[in-house]
């Protein structure tokens, strides 16, 4: 196991988790990286390391560059236990004469192994270290995507070391953006936006502001997870750009269940009526699909209409499961409706149209629920709704 | 006096018990906060509040 030349100097000296699939919960279909960079300058310098398990493939590729006792400086950039879960043995190899971290980064490190006695050093925004011909220069980016989370860019080389910003769960041999499938990257880029940086959307926004306003060139992005940025790190840009700022393409996602089919005959008659609108859209019934997979379509969708029936005097688990899962991901700028069928008491149109208005939607119509099963009259009213969603979110996509 | 809780981390400024890791002492409403006050867990910025209910 090698090091990966990244730039002069610096190399990946990472980890590759190819047979992950369930990452706290996160589909990791194509698994993943914990990725560590090492960087050979007067001050040897280690960002990150990586998840607990994976502590002799980090060494193996450091030692591949350098004695691993020669390193330094270590900079954690996140703590979460992928990428710090291997600090305990990677400081008692490297003896680090500092370690540069947040404040927030300290008492977390502190809460997670319950002891101080190490050479930290916090850093802020702003705040640079030569370590020789380079600098290094720290970026706090709280809750993108943990309190303790920052950046360190590197101007000398252009190159922002990013920690779990622009990454993805992606486990490849490429290690750069031009050595993979392009279409697969970017699936997983969505995905990985979907499903951990969504709720931050409007620190994303500010971040990418900051970066503006300090002038930072970027020729290379380097996360800590999935690949390097380094043919086109403004593509990566641009796709945080829209998704931070909650920009959705002309598309509808109809996310339901059913218990006996009723519900599912207005979902379909829904469709139809999006359809005739001249809208894209996507069917989800939930007991059939993943979550992860199914949070990288709510986050692109302009349109996002909910269908449950009612089980006793609830919404379906199935539905309920879901939506308390993406009301997390704080998803914004929905346009929204809703419908279900139920038996005697019919409570889940009304809990879907509050899960609207909590998620800041615009809500189109008063939802349709029917009674036990649907007449031809209560699916052209279901038809009529999906029109209308389509229109409307034509005329917002158009501007 | 109103508790006020962090759009962003859900973190929730209770007056009563005020934010000793800023040195603001027991008793201090949010609206009494410096300016430059930030959540003591992620660290946004005081409009980033809302009153909870």
């Amino acid at each position: 196991m090698k090091a990966v030349k990244v730039r002069d100097d610096l190399f990946w000296v990472g980890a590759i988790d190819w047979n992950v699939r369930n990452f706290h919960g996160y589909s990791t279909t194509r698994g993943t990286t914990y990725n560590a960079y090492l960087l050979l300058d007067d001050k040897v310098t280690l960002f990150d390391t990586v998840k607990h398990g994976f502590e002799e493939e980090l060494i193996k590729r450091i030692s591949s560059v350098i004695n691993p006792e020669k390193i330094d400086y270590l900079v954690i950039n996140h703590i979460e236990p992928d990428h710090a879960g291997a600090f305990l043995r990677v400081v008692e190899t490297i003896k680090p004469e500092k370690i540069f971290l947040t404040k927030n980064a300290r008492l977390g490190i502190l809460a997670h192994f319950h002891r101080e006695n190490f050479p930290f050093e916090e850093v802020k925004t702003g705040q640079e270290v030569k370590v020789g011909k380079r600098t290094l220069k720290f970026i706090e980016t709280p809750m993108i995507h943990w309190p303790d989370s920052m950046m360190t860019y590197i101007p000398e080389e252009k190159t922002l070391i990013s920690q779990d910003a622009f990454g993805a769960h992606y486990a490849s041999s490429g290690r750069f953006d031009d050595e993979v499938d392009e279409c697969e990257l970017l699936q997983e880029s969505a995905k990985y936006y979907a499903n951990i940086v969504y709720p931050y959307s409007p620190q994303v926004n500010k971040l990418l502001q900051t970066v503006k306003e300090m002038g930072l060139e970027i020729e290379m992005i380097c996360p800590d997870h999935g690949v390097v940025w380094r043919r086109d790190p403004g593509k990566i840009i641009s796709l945080y750009e829209k998704w931070s700022s909650y920009t959705c393409d002309p598309r509808v996602l109809i996310i339901y269940d059913s218990m006996w089919k009723s519900t599912e005959k207005m979902a379909y008659a829904v469709m139809e009526g999006v359809i005739e609108g001249g809208v894209e859209v996507k069917l989800c019934k939930l007991s059939v699909s993943d979550w992860t997979e199914l949070m990288s379509d709510v986050l692109e969708a302009r349109g996002l209409i909910l269908g449950s029936p009612t089980l006793n005097n609830g919404l379906l688990p199935t539905v309920a499961g879901f939506l308390t899962y993406m009301k997390g991901l704080r998803p914004r700028g929905k346009v929204g409706a809703s419908f279900g069928s139920y038996g005697w008491s019919g409570e889940a149109v009304k809990l879907l149209n509050q899960y609207l208005q909590e998620i800041q939607a615009e809500i189109v119509g008063e939802g349709i629920r029917v009674k036990y099963v649907p007449d031809e009259k209560v699916l052209m009213d279901c038809q009529e709704l999906g029109r209308q969603v389509a229109r409307r979110v034509k005329e917002i996509c158009a501007g | 006096m109103k508790r006020y809780r962090c759009n962003v981390c859900g973190y929730v400024y209770d007056p009563e018990s005020g934010d000793p890791s800023q040195n603001i002492p027991p008793g201090t409403p949010f609206e009494k906060l410096p300016e430059n006050w930030s959540c003591p867990v992620c660290g946004a910025s005081k409009d980033d509040f809302s009153p909870e209910d």
